[in-house]
């Protein structure tokens, strides 16, 4: 699982960094995403597709 | 036209019940989670109460929330949105990529970290209202003793606005949000708040603070009447939101003692039932409203361009297709996904900053007085059912 995330699309919300932080953070600076853990764990498969469902501007995607 | 213009709302606001949705949103729901409405000057809209559509529509760059574009459903809301003039920074009016500049220059101060650095200053808020609760003891006004204050101070140090002119403040507030406002009420209500705010912020152009308005103002990106409609945002949004959502889900909480003994069992429940709280009982109960900037076909219905779209989030947020079981308060579920912050760009900028205060003063609530009760009968506490927020205007507590 390879997580891609785009920063022009990205609103800030913070759910992703919210719901799982061990993958996603946010920047200090714009409060955008930062992923932490660009191929996480099969482990953190499940959070990371309700991270990315949850983002309310698609800036998240996962391949597979 | 004229003739069949409706001069009453024609969408409901007033709840049956206290936290259920107006009965008329769910027949509509179960009839068609898309459907045709007449707005208040004769539009011929629509009205969402589906889950998915509403949320597809709130992520669709395609729809607007320009007020000049839009109609609503309520007449005195309409007249409003369409001589509303958008103050300068006043972004939740606004599409990208305006919307867009304005936002990315607060994203910074509203993420979940910076909002943890918070808690212990919510905290310490939370507890200081509960301590001059016990000393003048029972009965109390839980939404002027707890629910509003918490918020408000939390707001006005996190911006630098003056909590000493909160009076001021939270009275044109409250005229901003009554639906029943006339259009000139809420002119000058606005216009009133905006001259405070901008004064406030030359003054915070010559001395500087350590607040987020200063911190803009240094940035140097903003105008001052950009900053004062920035700051007359996040001041409205910032208080009374939360503070309604304290009250009045204290009322559910306080009406549901299973729940209730739930969360005081467990209080690790806390962040699932603040997120649980959020979608049983969706404060913003009217809209919001989108037009559609293009045509757009929404599960076969064509939405043509020009046409206004109300999304009943209090309608979403209990579909039975999305929540199982939805008409009941349920602590322990996964509430995730819910509409009550919103989805799509425009997303609560502060809800992070919401959550942090909804569990903090919910613990501390919960923790400090073992025996709260309501101190009236449930049917004597007096809906917001006037208000684009929805909750208690009084919350006559004892413990």
């Amino acid at each position: 699982m390879k997580i891609k995330a785009d920063t022009d699309k990205c609103v800030g919300a913070g759910m992703c960094a919210l719901s799982l932080p061990e993958v996603f953070d946010q920047s200090e600076e714009d409060g955008t995403v930062v992923v932490l853990d660009p191929e996480p764990p099969e482990g953190l498969a499940t959070g990371v597709r309700r991270a990315v469902n949850l983002c309310p501007s698609g800036a998240l995607s996962v391949e597979e | 036209m004229t003739e069949a213009t409706p001069r009453i709302a024609t969408f409901p606001v007033k709840r049956e019940r206290a936290f259920d949705p107006p009965d008329l949103l769910r027949r509509w729901q179960e009839e068609a989670p898309i459907r045709r409405m007449t707005y208040a000057d004769g539009h011929e809209g629509w009205v969402v109460t589906g889950y998915a559509a509403a949320r597809a529509i709130l992520a669709d760059p395609r729809f607007s929330t320009r007020p000049e574009l839009l109609h609503s459903p309520i007449p005195q809301r309409n007249l409003r949105l369409q001589n509303m003039n958008v103050p300068p920074g006043f972004f939740i009016r606004m599409d990208p990529p305006d919307h867009t500049r304005y936002r990315k220059l607060l994203t910074g101060q509203f993420t979940v970290r910076r909002m943890k650095l918070l808690e212990p200053r919510v905290e310490e808020i939370a507890n200081a209202r509960l301590d001059e609760m016990e000393r003048q003891g029972p009965p109390a006004e839980l939404v002027s003793a707890f629910a509003l204050p918490i918020p408000s101070l939390v707001i006005c140090e996190l911006l630098g606005v003056p909590y000493d002119d909160r009076a001021k403040f939270q009275r044109d507030s409250a005229v901003m949000l009554n639906l029943d406002s006339t259009l000139d009420e809420v002119t000058a209500a606005m216009a009133d708040l905006l001259t405070y705010l901008h004064n406030l912020v030359m003054r915070k152009t010559a001395d500087p603070e350590d607040d987020l308005l200063s911190g803009l103002i240094a940035g140097g990106e903003l105008t001052d009447r950009e900053l004062a409609g920035i700051a007359l945002l996040l001041l409205v949004a910032g208080h009374e939101t939360t503070a309604n959502m304290l009250g009045l889900g204290t009322f559910a909480l306080l009406s549901n003692p299973p729940q209730m003994a739930a969360l005081r069992e467990d209080p690790t429940l806390i962040d699932n039932a603040v997120e649980e709280l959020m979608r049983y009982l969706s404060i913003v109960h009217l809209g919001p409203i989108r037009a559609a900037l293009e045509d757009v076909e929404i599960d076969g219905h064509l939405i043509r361009a020009g046409e206004s779209v109300t999304l009943a989030i209090a309608a979403a947020n209990r579909d039975p297709e999305r929540f199982g079981g939805g008409d009941m308060l349920d602590v322990s579920r996964s509430a995730h996904g819910h509409l009550a912050f919103g989805h799509g760009v425009h997303q609560c900028l502060g809800q992070q900053l919401a959550r942090t205060e909804m569990r903090i003063a919910y613990a501390a609530l919960l923790r400090r007085l073992p025996g709260l009760r309501l101190a009236v009968p449930p049917g004597e506490v007096p809906m917001r059912s006037n208000m684009a927020i929805y909750g208690v205007h009084r919350l006559p507590v004892a413990w």
